[in-house]
């Protein structure tokens, strides 16, 4: 066959296959849309359910959702960050690093169901934590974790040689040099890093189904238990009572979704601005 | 140690100024240094004087070691894993490779400015107090002084002046780089190492850094690697020339003395060759 020939028909195959990509989220979203919103009014928004919580409004399980997300996002970045710096500025690199880093890749692998047991099993049972926004943070920041530490490991990493030698040449240590420097440096990656472990933790439903129960609630400590977003889909959905309402519940969830993204866009073009 | 057991390449250092006796006359004092990147021997058989209160230019091709050398004088080449070296190395008189020495203690007394400006992402102010705060000072007024005097001689304060809290990094590329040299001022080094530090930057600026350094030479010793032939007879007061002949052998001081000495009568070949622009 002629070249050129061979060439147009690769160029058209992978155009196809990103124009499938693009035109796959596309409708995803459409359908979304246009089933869900709908239901969208203030008072779905902000007020309870009512009936068998299929009527009504979703405001506890967008506020669970919140506060279990935030609150997962409050325990996974120091540790993310502190291990991360370890591995990318202290640790001997070598096998025991490698090994590390493999388990943390698998660790983010390891399905939700398993993690939502596991953290059912560990935090609920063996360590006795009731059921609560407490138990799913810290079954969602197992999830949270390994993504956090791997970004901002790629983002330590990434920061130029001479950048770290201007504050050696200083006279500063090596840990002036990571809190002050590095890091500062590295934080807009960083930020991003977090946002995508949010983005992720917010539609996490096994996870927090086992955690923090499934009860509709307004929760104030972290020890209440809540509803959050994604079960309250997954109930609507699956007993079938109120199809609409799973929309406008899925409608929102992604909505919340892509406020974190642009909310994390604007910080890190914050931090570019300021330097 | 086996490797001085083996016959060297015969080598001879060309000198316009006999090499002195006394190291606590001299800045750095330097006597057969080899550098060694794991098993390449990247330098070998150094032997320098670096003078106090002026203006050294290291000169050379690209490649030469002349950056590598600079890096030995505050010992940031051991940020690098697998570097090594030996031989005499002395700032005022004492061993800064001996026992004891705190690298971060000797690279206060030896600052340095890179090819690339590398301010941190701070603002002005806390970038040249970086280095005062690293040592304690945190009385304000102190730290305002500290940084007024540093930006002053960097020749960047009339520029900057009304702008302390801007980002380091929103300022032109030549302002950045006298940024750096404040910076560095700031914690009152007894040697100013500087690597290509023009050679990223614009013509005024470069101006403006060439007259500091001159107006700056009697409190700081400078070094200065540079490419540009024109600078290093504009500024320097001695110079040094580093070759590599051959690719995979060590470089080698060529010739090493006076400025003038060496631009108007180079005493080798190699020498001449170089700084009249038949290669590098």
């Amino acid at each position: 066959m002629n070249k050129n020939v061979v060439n147009k028909i690769a160029i058209g195959v992978l155009w196809a296959a990103a124009l499938i990509t693009v035109t796959m989220l596309g409708i995803i979203i459409m359908y979304v849309v246009v089933k869900g919103i709908g239901v969208i009014s203030p008072q779905f928004i902000f007020t309870w359910p009512h009936g068998v919580n299929a009527e009504g409004g979703i405001w506890p399980t967008i506020v669970s959702t919140l506060y279990v997300t935030g609150l997962a996002m409050l325990i996974t970045t120091p540790i993310a960050v502190l291990a991360a710096v370890y591995l990318a500025e202290y640790a001997k690199q070598g096998r025991a690093v490698r090994i590390i880093r493999y388990a943390a890749d698998s660790l983010s692998s390891v399905p939700s169901i398993v993690m939502g047991l596991f953290g059912f099993s560990f935090f609920v049972e063996a360590l006795g934590i009731p059921m609560s926004m407490f138990s799913a943070a810290m079954a969602l920041s197992l999830l949270m974790l390994p993504i956090v530490m791997r970004t901002t490991e790629e983002a330590i990493r990434a920061v130029p040689r001479y950048i770290r030698w201007g504050s050696y040449g200083l006279g500063a240590t090596k840990w002036q040099t990571v809190s002050h420097v590095v890091l500062p440096w590295a934080m807009p990656r960083i930020i991003t890093g977090v946002v995508l472990a949010m983005g992720r933790a917010v539609g996490e439903t096994a996870v927090v189904f086992y955690t923090m129960g499934q009860a509709i609630n307004m929760p104030v400590t972290p020890l209440d238990s809540g509803r959050s977003m994604p079960v309250h889909l997954y109930l609507l959905a699956v007993e079938g009572i109120n199809m609409p309402a799973a929309y406008g519940t899925a409608f929102l969830l992604m909505v919340l979704i892509l406020i974190f993204n642009i909310g994390a866009r604007l910080i890190v073009r914050k931090y570019r601005k300021a330097r | 140690m086996t490797e001085e057991q083996l016959p060297k390449k015969p080598h001879q250092t060309a000198y316009n100024e006999p090499l002195t006796d006394d190291p606590k006359s001299e800045a750095f004092y330097v006597r057969n240094l080899d550098f060694w990147y794991g098993n390449f021997n990247a330098l070998t058989d150094i032997n320098v004087d670096i003078k106090k209160h002026a203006i050294t230019a290291f000169i050379g091709p690209s490649g030469c070691g002349k950056s590598t050398f600079l890096r030995c004088m505050n010992r940031m080449n051991d940020l690098i894993d697998g570097t090594r070296v030996e031989g005499t190395m002395l700032l005022d008189g004492a061993d800064i490779y001996g026992h004891g020495v705190d690298p971060v203690d000797l690279r206060r007394r030896v600052g340095m400015i890179f090819q690339q400006p590398n301010p941190f992402p701070q603002s002005i102010y806390d970038n040249v107090a970086y280095g005062p705060r690293l040592q304690g000072i945190k009385n304000k007024a102190k730290l305002d002084a500290v940084v007024e005097d540093a930006l002053k001689r960097a020749n960047l304060w009339k520029e900057v002046s009304g702008n302390l809290n801007k980002s380091g990094l929103a300022i032109s590329g030549g302002q950045q780089q006298r940024l750096c040299i404040a910076r560095v001022l700031a914690v009152q080094p007894e040697v100013l190492l500087m690597d290509e530090p023009c050679s990223a930057i614009d013509p005024t600026s470069v101006q403006k850094i060439e007259d500091l350094m001159v107006e700056i030479k009697e409190q700081v010793s400078i070094v200065i690697v540079t490419h540009n032939m024109q600078q290093a007879a504009r500024v320097s007061d001695y110079t040094s020339f580093f070759l590599q002949e051959v690719a995979g052998q060590p470089a080698v001081l060529v010739e090493s003395g006076r400025t003038n000495g060496i631009f108007t009568s180079p005493m080798d070949k190699r020498t001449e060759d170089y700084i009249t622009g038949r290669f590098g």
